[in-house]
This record gives structure tokens, C-alpha cells and sequence, in this order.
């Protein structure tokens, strides 16, 4: 096709926009990293030299191994409860038609729509009235809030591709629900159960506000660990700061990474905006 | 088994209620119990000033400036960011649609999604400081003489929902784009449509009810902008948006009911804009979307 000299011109400033944007998130990304081995870093365009003990010293006064173990306890519960709730629940929305189903839908959408800080302090209130807010059962419940009808809408398709001839057939040779669902349903899903859980995994590591707003001094995730890191900012050098964000970094990079074998970028935001 | 018990459990089978269907119950009954509950006890609790009438909580919003003014300061900030990173979002994915591999880029953009806001906000503490890169680059070209300030004020928040912001737009948009029969372009192109005319009188009307929702979204998000506002910002002057002023009235005053209020306040206004933005989508556009055979 030809094309006039506007039309490519037009074209060349549209992958300028894309080049210059991805450069400076590549640059952000980078200088933390170098940031966090540097020795000292001041009117250089690197660090006058290199070391790793940032990293010992984030270790130690940051506490970063109690940190991690919540933020896996939490991520860990948070992803079997979701997928636990979810999945039952996906399967009877897809499979059943009953008044009042569009309600529920509805009800499946507010979560993921309303912003977690919008919905977090009301439900934070409440979580402390009950005593749960400040532990790690308060901040897994409060994660649980996007996760659980995330899961459900990401597994409703899934279900909806399976032929019912398959648990017709699996109820005439006697299986009851529980069977139903452990060995045919289940081993059927697993795709769509992995991408839904990877995807809540990924998302639950990098849950701020809602962690935020109900955690106590020990059940903070790694992502609030790192938020009241920088909020004191000038109490320890940027370097420790830089040295346990290049840690939460890796942790959820790698999670991405996996789950992104299973989903396509684009499904992460658009899944759950259906 | 009685007969009777028998017919209604046929009666409630005809309609889709039988064991199956009591499967949406522990799904719904925990949104029930930690979504709405939360926002109704909300809405209650702040009708229950620790002081005064029943509207105190209100009254004492919208007449202290202190608490006023962050409806202004915060649509200051997520307004612009949100125009810039739909309007931006739209030529980009419109060309990268036509990319073979699209996979590097899209990776690439999910990567400031997924890390979060608050990694975001010390990334940038890190590059856009008086002694990193961004401000290197400045000094050694000679654009500048003292390095610029883009951090602890009003530019660093927008440059944080910039950096988080735009991929997500793209990214919604870029699967809205996807979604339009290239047949459609084709045709218009065949009867000697130019690119611009093919994009206003074709794509555009094609795009616009989600670009509506991909509007709508990013504000919301844009307008309860929080840890980035408190990091990356100035939270004491011009980066005091309404989320600060609902955490602390929370978490640091201990007063509950205003901070309900606040919250309430905060859903009504992103409810607003929101149905004005999907209502806006009915008058810019009436006829059918899809492709089908007519």
C-alpha cells in the first residue's frame, strides 16, 4: 500500500510515544537495581562501585524473612480459599439458569470494579469491630474480597467450554456431586483453574491498599513492608530501601512470568473488566 | 419422601433451583458479608457523627476547606491523567494491532501493572531524584542547568499514574481494537476512504462504547490514587487527594464516621462520573456494534 509522507510520519511519532515510554519504565526499573549493589552513587551516571550489602543489611532491618513468610502465608491461603469458593461457585453460574442471576453477576462485578481503597475502609472498620483487622486472618479475608469473584468470572467460560454430555454421562454411572467435581470437573478445569489462581497470585503479592489498611505490625505483606520502607525514607540509606524493592520485584516478576505461560498479557486487565 | 415435598422440589428444579445452584451460595454469601455489608454499616456509620446531627459528618466536609478542596485536588490529577493516557492509548493500539508479535510489548507494559503503585513510587524516588538518571541526562545534554524537581509535587504523582496508568488503558483498548472486524476497515479503504476518514467515520464509532468503560475505569482508578500521592507526592499541599484525608481520618483521628462518610463520598462521585460517561456512550452512538449478517 502507499503511503503519503503524513501517514508515515504519524506513524514514526506513534513508536516514538512507545520507544520513549518503554525506555524510561526500563530506565525506573534499572536504577533501582543499580541503585541497590552501589557503594555510593552521587553525580555519576553509575556508582563508584559495586557491592551486595545493601542486600544483607534489608535483610536484617527490614526483617524481611518474617515478611516473607506472612506475605507466602497470606498468598498462599488467599489463592486456596479463592480457588476453593470460586470454582463451585463459577461452575453453578455457568451451568444453571435461576431468577435472580444477573443480580448476582452483578454483585460478582462490584468488587472488581469499585477501587480497593473506596471499598477498603469501610470493610476495614468492620474488620476491626470484629477483632480480625491487625491479624493475618483480617488481611487474608480482606484479600479475599477481588480475589474471590475474580476467580469466578475467569472460570465461568472455562466451565461453559465443557460438554455437559461428559458429567451427564459421570452422573448416569453414579457419581455424586463430590465425585463429580474431583475427578472429572477438576481434571477437566485445571487450565483455566491455574491461569485464574497464578493471575490471583500475582495480584495478591501486589495488593496494597487492601493489606494496608488491615494489617498490624506482624502481618505485613512484603508490598506494605516496602510502602513504610520508603514512607521513612531518610531514616535508612535509599540503597537498603532500592536492595528489598529489587526483592519484591523478583518475587513477583517470577510469578509473572509463570503465570504468563498460562494467560495473555492482555487477559490480566481485561479478564476481570468483562 | 412425601408426594408434596417431591412436586416442590420439581417446582424449584423447573426454575434452576436444585443442588447445583446452592453451589453460589458461599460465593455470594462472602461478597455479602465483606463487600456490601461493609458499604451498608459505612453508609449507616456515617449518619452517626461523634458529634452532632445526623448530617454532621457531611456538613463538616463541605465546609472545611481543608477537607473540600481534595475533591478539586484530586480530580486536578486524575482527570488529565486519565485524558492522557485513553487519548494516548488509542493511536498505539491501533498500530500495534497490526504488529505480528505483539507478545514483547504487551509483556513489557503488564510489568508496571503487576509491580503496583508502591514499587512505581520508589522507582521513580530512585530516576526521576535530583541525582538520577532522568535528571543525568537533563544536566549532560545542557538542557538544563540545576536538575529539575519531578518528585515530592504535583508531577510526580501524574508521572506515577502515567507510568501505571497508560499500560493499563493501552492494554484495555488494545483488546477492544482487537475485537473490531478489520473486514469493516478493509471495506472503507476499497471505497477510497483515507486513514483519517477510515479512523472517524469506521473505528471510532466502533470503539467508542469501550472506550466509554476504558474512560470510566481508568478514572476511578486514577481518582483513589493513594500511595503514590503520599510517597511520590506532596500529601500536605497540592497532592492532598481525597483517599488521604479518608485514611487519616480513619487510621489517624480514629474517627470512623467521617471517614465513612468521606469513603461514601468518594463511591458517589466515582458513581457520577461514571454513569455520565455511560450515558454519554448511548447519545455519541445508537446503531449496532457487532458484525452480524442484517
Amino acid at each position: 500500500m502507499h503511503r503519503s509522507l503524513g501517514e508515515k510520519l504519524w506513524s514514526f511519532s506513534i513508536w516514538a510515544v512507545v520507544v520513549f515510554f518503554v525506555l524510561n519504565l526500563l530506565a525506573m526499573i534499572g536504577s533501582v537495581v543499580v541503585d541497590s549493589f552501589g557503594t555510593h552513587w552521587f553525580n555519576t551516571w553509575v556508582p563508584a562501585g559495586f557491592t551486595p550489602q545493601w542486600y544483607v543489611m534489608a535483610w536484617e532491618e527490614f526483617q524481611l524473612p518474617e515478611i516473607l513468610i506472612v506475605t507466602a502465608e497470606v498468598v498462599g491461603a488467599v489463592v486456596l480459599i479463592s480457588g476453593v469458593i470460586g470454582v463451585p461457585t463459577a461452575y453453578a453460574m455457568a451451568r444453571r439458569n435461576f431468577p435472580g442471576k444477573q443480580l448476582i453477576m452483578l454483585l460478582f462485578l462490584l468488587p472488581l470494579l469499585v477501587p480497593p481503597i473506596t471499598y477498603g475502609i469501610p470493610m476495614a472498620t468492620v474488620l476491626y469491630q470484629a477483632h480480625l483487622a491487625g491479624t493475618i486472618w483480617g488481611v487474608i479475608l480482606a484479600n479475599l474480597v477481588p480475589t474471590v469473584p475474580f476467580v469466578i468470572l475467569i472460570m465461568i467460560p472455562f466451565v461453559e467450554q465443557i460438554d455437559p454430555r461428559i458429567e451427564a454421562a459421570a452422573r448416569v454411572f453414579g457419581a455424586g456431586l463430590g465425585r463429580l467435581f474431583v475427578q472429572v470437573l477438576v481434571p477437566l478445569l485445571t487450565p483455566g483453574i491455574l491461569a485464574a489462581l497464578l493471575l490471583v497470585l500475582v495480584r495478591t503479592i501486589a495488593m496494597f491498599e487492601l493489606t494496608f489498611l488491615t494489617s498490624g505490625p506482624t502481618s505485613q505483606t512484603l508490598v506494605v513492608a516496602l510502602y513504610y520502607a520508603v514512607f521513612a525514607a531518610g531514616v535508612r540509606s535509599q540503597q537498603s530501601i532500592d536492595a528489598m524493592a529489587v526483592v519484591y520485584m523478583v518475587t513477583t516478576l517470577i510469578w509473572l512470568l509463570i503465570a504468563l505461560q498460562f494467560v495473555n498479557p492482555t487477559q490480566i486487565v481485561t479478564r476481570a473488566k468483562q | 419422601m412425601s408426594a408434596a415435598q417431591l412436586s416442590l422440589r420439581r417446582r424449584l428444579r423447573e426454575r434452576g433451583l436444585d443442588g447445583v445452584t446452592l453451589l453460589v451460595l458461599p460465593g455470594v454469601l462472602f461478597v455479602l458479608a465483606l463487600f456490601i455489608y461493609p458499604f451498608i454499616y459505612g453508609l449507616v456509620l456515617s449518619f452517626h457523627p461523634k458529634q452532632g446531627g445526623w448530617l454532621a459528618n457531611y456538613q463538616k466536609f463541605f465546609t472545611e476547606p481543608f477537607l473540600y478542596e481534595t475533591i478539586w485536588l484530586t480530580l486536578q490529577i486524575a482527570v488529565p491523567a486519565t485524558l492522557l493516557n485513553t487519548v494516548l492509548s488509542v493511536p498505539v493500539a491501533l498500530r500495534v494491532r497490526l504488529m505480528k508479535r505483539q507478545k514483547l510489548l504487551t509483556t513489557i507494559l503488564v510489568i508496571p501493572i503487576t509491580l503496583g503503585t508502591v514499587m512505581v513510587a520508589d522507582g521513580l524516588l530512585t530516576y526521576l531524584g535530583p541525582r538520577g538518571w532522568l535528571n543525568r541526562i537533563l544536566l549532560d545534554s545542557g538542557i538544563t542547568d540545576s536538575p529539575v524537581r519531578l518528585i515530592h509535587n504535583y508531577w510526580g504523582v501524574m508521572l506515577s499514574l502515567v507510568i501505571s496508568g497508560f499500560p493499563f488503558t493501552f492494554l484495555l483498548t488494545l483488546s477492544y481494537v482487537t475485537g473490531i472486524d478489520p473486514a469493516l476497515e478493509q471495506a472503507g479503504a476499497m471505497l477510497g476512504a483515507k486513514s483519517r476518514q477510515r479512523f472517524f467515520r469506521i473505528l471510532l464509532p466502533l470503539l467508542a462504547p469501550g472506550l466509554a468503560i476504558t474512560l470510566a475505569l481508568a478514572f476511578v482508578q486514577a481518582f483513589t490514587v493513594f500511595p503514590s500521592a503520599i510517597l511520590l507526592g506532596a500529601p500536605a499541599g497540592p497532592t492532598r487527594v481525597i483517599s488521604i484525608v479518608a485514611y487519616q481520618a480513619a487510621f489517624e483521628q480514629f474517627d470512623y464516621p467521617l471517614a465513612s462518610a468521606i469513603a461514601m463520598l468518594m463511591a458517589l462521585i466515582q458513581i457520577v462520573i461514571i454513569a455520565a460517561l455511560l450515558g454519554a456512550r448511548t447519545l455519541v452512538f445508537r446503531g449496532p456494534v457487532s458484525t452480524g449478517k442484517g
